[in-house]
């Protein structure tokens, strides 16, 4: 599935623009980043619950193009701006991490 | 032909900055031309081992090492250095607190995960001085 077609299915709100038909073969959902550190392989996108700079960092070191924001909490601007500068897509979806995961999934994505 | 190095004070204060020197290192690595995989490897050790200085350890500095086959990072850190480094190298040893796991770290993953992605690592560490890696990644 391609960037924007996440965007769909989550009702997505694109908090930094890329190339939105990036495709995403597989994802990942935490809020630990020592989880994903340690076990994401070649996963594309994260999703995730925790709101800090440490996400866009985690996200830059595996290389992954997206970072998607589950329900709704308010993203501090200097988080964009990191997510920008390092040419990450954000995304921010109101639905919770298990509903977020459980539609992309219904939707054809998997997580390897 | 000497290595190029780049070195980088690593602040213990702000949790918010960690990972910027990996993030500076990992830039240099892509505009040398590097294999994707190997620059993979050293972003992911050098973050792991920089956020470990700055939540363990207070801050400590980085230096880094770039041939064209190898890079070699030494983290050094004047913290609380660490007793048991067999039980810290286990996979889910962790002394972090729960402040931390609110962060987002602290699954006691970060070691084990440094030992996976370098070619070396020796630890040096002494309890009440201070702790130092040193990794090693094949380009
Ligand atoms: N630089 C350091 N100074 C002092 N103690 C350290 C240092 N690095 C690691 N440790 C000790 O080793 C333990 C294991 O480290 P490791 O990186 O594997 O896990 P963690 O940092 O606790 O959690 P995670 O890396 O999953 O976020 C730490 O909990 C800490 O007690
Ligand atoms: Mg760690």
């Amino acid at each position: 599935m391609k960037v924007r077609d996440v965007i769909r299915i989550l009702d997505a709100e694109v908090l930094v623009d890329g190339n939105l038909d990036t495709e995403v073969k597989t994802a990942c959902g935490s809020d630990m980043m020592s989880d994903v550190l340690a076990f994401v392989k070649d996963q594309g996108m994260l999703l995730t619950g925790l709101c800090n700079p440490q996400v866009i960092r985690t996200a830059e070191m595996m290389d992954m193009h997206c970072v998607v924001f589950v329900r709704g909490k308010d993203i501090d601007p200097s988080i964009v701006e990191l997510a920008r500068s390092r040419d990450i897509i954000v995304l921010q979806t109101r639905h919770r991490m298990f509903s977020a995961c459980g539609l992309l999934y219904m939707g054809g994505l998997r997580g390897e | 032909m000497s290595a190029l190095t780049f070195t980088y004070e690593v602040p213990g204060d702000d949790f918010t900055r960690a990972g910027e020197a990996s993030s500076d290192v990992k830039r240099k690595l892509k505009q040398l031309g590097y294999n994707p995989e190997a620059i993979r490897k050293v972003a992911i050790a050098m973050y792991e081992g920089e956020i470990n200085m700055v939540i363990h350890a207070n801050g400590g500095e980085a230096k880094v090492e770039v041939d064209p086959h190898e890079i070699r990072i030494t983290l050094s850190d004047k913290g609380p250095g660490i007793p048991d480094v067999e039980k810290a190298m286990q996979e889910g040893w962790s002394t972090a607190p729960d402040t931390i796991r609110n962060l987002g770290f602290g699954a006691g993953m970060g070691l084990p995960n440094i030992k996976k992605y370098t070619d070396e690592l020796r630890i040096d560490t002494k309890v009440g001085e201070g702790t130092t890696l040193y990794m090693k990644v094949l380009a």
